[in-house]
């Protein structure tokens, strides 16, 4: 079948933003030889296009932050039904994993005493993300590429990995994947594997995320026999760009929020004051001055409202759309420009703070935001759902089978709080490659079943064998993306989700149908036949937790069941293969938290 | 919607290259990558290119706009003459692969060849250190690079007489080298590669590489040029080398 190449690690990393890179940083210094695999070129991941920052309680900017104030927060944002384990442990670490980057040559920006700064989110007491203007995805994507380079970690770029293999005896055992310069073959052997593939977000239409967010993880592991959990639980990021058509979608981050923007429907209301939940009342700013206070430290100040949870500010903004308060493109305003009533270096200010949205708005969209509001809408961004994973170890329900960062799940519960995911990527990135390098010491030589490998290569070359006769899989990608967005998207309900069901039956049919013609170099449409089959088993996977889950909680909200039920609180929802061809639905009960972890959280309910 | 033609290049390592005519539909607000997206999905499903985030912000959708380096996703069609042709040729300075994208495989083998960041040691007494803003901002204009490689393929020391075959590592690495040297924290000495590995004075500050830089990054005046003047007051001042010699 063409193989040209066998590759054997110890570890073999899937994928290389934050959470793989980190993961094999951490497996090579443990000793154990590294493949790292990524779809792109080096340094072109997801992670890059993080903006706000990553959170951490260093408590530079406002000493009353500590671990348990930011667990107490990411269990809140999450809604409860976060793995509470590794929420604890996300807290507990960040900060030692910001300090490294610091070590490893990452240039935050300083507090004035010259200490890493701070900047506020929303959903986080107190400033706590570390940042570099709004550029922090870079920084930590560039200091974690700049660091592996030099660790003889062996890394293969532009290659997409098919499928997980396995040995005889069913245990993971390594991977295949193609080049996309040559289009061929390799195997991957390898004792434990590392999956760190990031999201889903191609499984819609208006999304921030780029055509590598193909849960090729998420979906991989489930064919393995993973579990996936939470699948329902998809980010709407409240402000991606509304126009030009061209880049709707684009992400406008939450850190222009923090520095003080404001959300206005076209009456100029600031409609985040009209509804404010009941659990984020006492911490939440009662008017306008107050908000601003805060924004500038004022430590006895409260957050604005336009800092509340993305899920909320997600539905309010849709809220006033759907109401016809939008603005002319069917988006709301977001003004970072009135700051200029407060600071007579305004322009200055927002340029230094917020550089690259300066720049985005300025290149793609004629809006200088020192001047004019933006308009901004909601967009798909994250997945809080994914691969099941071991909170200390990051091991899969599948031995051997290790992941990390978006693709895994639990951290997050219902609704990601901004800044969790960068510093989640380095937390457990380097659990997953401790733990993986740990299991490869332990494991004997193995050895691949080829019949797997041959069956995967086939099935990767059938939209060759049905040529341009075949279904074009950029229009079945796209009628995907379309039905996904209008039925499954930020607001769902029973029906809808029954009939996109339904749709994905026949969207799978035509993927089978799927053909290109031309030769394996670089030949995007044969990629895209591909990547649909994993984008099929996630959207099912969204499709079919978020009809289980009969509530609306966090980034899960449904028009038939818009209050969050008791009864809901208490489990996951999780799929994994069932007989045949079907995915089965079960649900997980949470495991009981530990007394003085409740306590925290009643502690910080204040 | 207007239509508007697209000459791309279409050709591969093993096979002579042309450009190929497509017309399609263009409307406002597009930029070119748009259109190269909408020539995929309808006319040339094999038309190779690379793509990430669509914002300026990965640097993978390098390529030569109407013969102007530049990144696909920021450059939009009404800054184009749109009633001619617009050309969307793959970086020249690299070797071709297949239409758009070309093998860049020497940028990420030039890097390890430079020292590695060695921070020295913590002096704070929590074990980490002290940096004023001001002492980053320099450094923080370096990082902003986006290793769009746009600076490499215009820089003709490369594009014209490849002396990256010979080590020289070209206006990114000098800017990568420059955030090194510069960097509050870094105790190690890269001076002597700079001049004897890494070609660095090759370089006749044409300024081509800041022109084209997508971050604006002021590459010869805020890199390379200070960098050659601290080999130069290292290596070349006649009082620093008659020092030497006394001292040796």
């Amino acid at each position: 079948m063409g193989v040209t190449n066998i590759n054997s690690y110890d570890v073999l990393v899937i994928g290389a933003g934050g959470a793989g890179l980190r993961a094999a940083i951490e497996a090579a210094g443990a000793g154990v030889s590294v493949g790292l695999i990524c779809k792109s070129l080096l340094g072109k991941a997801h992670t890059v296009m993080a903006e706000g920052g990553m959170a951490a309680a260093l408590g530079h900017n406002d000493d009353r932050d500590n671990w348990k104030v930011h667990f107490a927060d990411t269990m809140r944002g999450g809604q409860y039904v976060n793995n509470w384990r590794m929420a604890e442990l996300h807290a507990r670490e960040a900060p030692d994993r910001v300090r490294e980057l610091e070590a490893w040559g990452a240039v935050f920006d300083r507090t004035p005493d010259g200490r890493i700064n701070q900047r506020n989110f929303g959903g986080h007491r107190y400033p706590r993300l570390a940042h570099v203007g709004d550029r922090t995805g870079l920084e930590l994507i560039r200091t974690l590429q700049d660091h592996t380079v030099y660790l003889g970690v062996t890394v293969h770029m532009e290659y997409t990995v098919i499928d997980l293999l396995h040995d005889d005896q069913g245990a993971v055992a390594g991977a295949v994947a193609y080049d996309r310069e040559r289009g061929r073959f390799h195997m991957f052997v390898a004792k434990a594997v590392v999956l760190a593939t990031g999201g889903v977000g191609r499984a819609f239409k208006i999304t921030s995320n780029s055509w590598e967010g193909t849960g090729d993880g998420h979906a991989m592991a489930y064919r393995a026999g993973a579990e996936l959990i939470d699948m329902e639980f998809v980010q709407f990021h409240p402000t991606g760009m509304v126009w030009p058509p061209s880049v709707k979608g684009i992400l406008v981050t939450e850190g222009v929020r923090g520095e003080g923007g404001v959300l206005k429907n076209n009456e100029g209301r600031r409609f985040m004051f009209d509804d404010i939940p009941d659990n984020y009342k006492p911490q939440t700013a009662s008017d306008a001055e107050e908000g601003w206070r805060y924004t500038q430290g004022d430590k006895s100040a409260r957050r604005p409202p336009e800092l509340l949870t993305r899920d909320h500010v997600a539905r309010c903004i849709r809220r006033e759309i759907k109401a016809g308060r939008g603005s002319p493109h069917g988006g709301v305003f977001l003004d970072i420009a009135w700051i200029k009533e407060k600071l007579s270096n305004a322009e200055d200010h927002i340029k230094r703070k917020l550089p690259s949205m300066y720049h985005q708005f300025k290149e793609l969209a004629d809006i200088d935001i020192t001047k004019e509001p933006m308009e901004v809408g909601p967009t798909t961004h994250y997945i809080m759902g994914g691969i099941k994973v071991d909170a200390d170890t990051q091991e899969s329900t599948v031995p051997g089978l290790f992941a990390a960062g978006e693709c895994a799940a639990g951290i997050n519960g219902a609704n990601r709080l901004g800044g969790n995911s960068l510093s989640d990527l380095i937390v457990f990135g380097k659990r997953a490659g401790e733990f993986a390098a740990a299991h490869a010491k332990k494991r004997g030589s193995v050895k691949l079943n080829d019949a797997a490998a041959n069956d995967a290569m086939k099935a990767a070359l059938a939209p060759f064998d049905r040529g341009a006769a075949g279904e074009n899989p950029y229009k079945v990608q796209h009628d995907l993306q379309e039905m996904m967005q209008d039925l499954v998207g930020i607001v769902r309900v029973e029906s809808e989700m029954l009939e996109a069901v339904q749709r994905l039956g026949a969207l799978k049919e035509r993927a089978s149908r799927s053909g290109v013609e031309g030769h394996r170099e670089y030949h995007t449409g044969w990629h895209a036949c591909i990547d649909l089959r994993n984008l099929l088993i996630v959207s099912e996977a969204i499709a079919r937790s978020a009809i289980e889950r009969k509530e609306s909680r966090g980034g899960h909200f449904r028009d038939d069941y818009p209050d969050k039920s008791a009864e809901f609180a208490t489990f996951n929802i999780a799929v994994s293969p069932g007989t045949g061809d079907a995915m089965q639905v079960v649900r997980r009960p949470l495991k009981e938290m530990p007394a003085e972890l409740k306590q925290v959280i009643e502690d910080q309910k204040q | 919607m207007a239509q508007a033609t697209f000459k791309i290049w279409r050709g591969g390592s093993d096979q002579p290259g042309t450009f190929v005519d497509y017309s399609t539909e263009v409307s406002e607000g597009m930029v070119v990558l748009d259109a190269v997206h909408r020539i995929q999905a309808d006319q040339a499903p094999d038309l190779a290119c690379r793509w990430n985030c669509k914002a300026g912000k990965c640097g993978s959708c390098s390529a030569e706009i109407n013969g102007r380096p530049k990144l696909m996703c920021m450059t939009r069609l009404n800054s184009l003459d749109m009633t001619q042709p617009v050309t969307v040729e793959p970086m020249r300075a690299f070797p071709s692969i297949k239409d758009l994208v070309t093998d860049v495989s020497f940028n990420f083998r030039a890097k390890p060849g430079i020292k590695k960041f060695a921070p020295r040691k913590p002096d704070a007494a929590d074990g980490t250190w002290r940096m004023a803003q001001r002492d980053v901002d320099r450094v923080q204009e370096f990082r902003k690079c986006i290793e769009c490689f746009l600076c490499q393929d215009v820089c003709h020391v490369i594009r014209d007489h490849g002396k990256n075959d010979e080590g020289f590592i070209g206006p990114r690495y000098f800017v990568y080298a420059a955030a090194l040297e510069m960097h509050p924290l870094d105790s190690a000495d890269r001076l002597q590669d700079l001049r004897d590995a890494h070609g660095l004075g090759y370089c006749n500050i044409t300024k081509c590489c800041t022109t084209v830089c997508p971050e604006h990054i002021h590459i010869t005046d805020n890199a390379i040029i200070p960098l050659k003047e601290r080999v130069v007051s290292r290596y070349y001042d006649p009082i620093t080398r008659l020092l030497r010699m006394i001292r040796s």
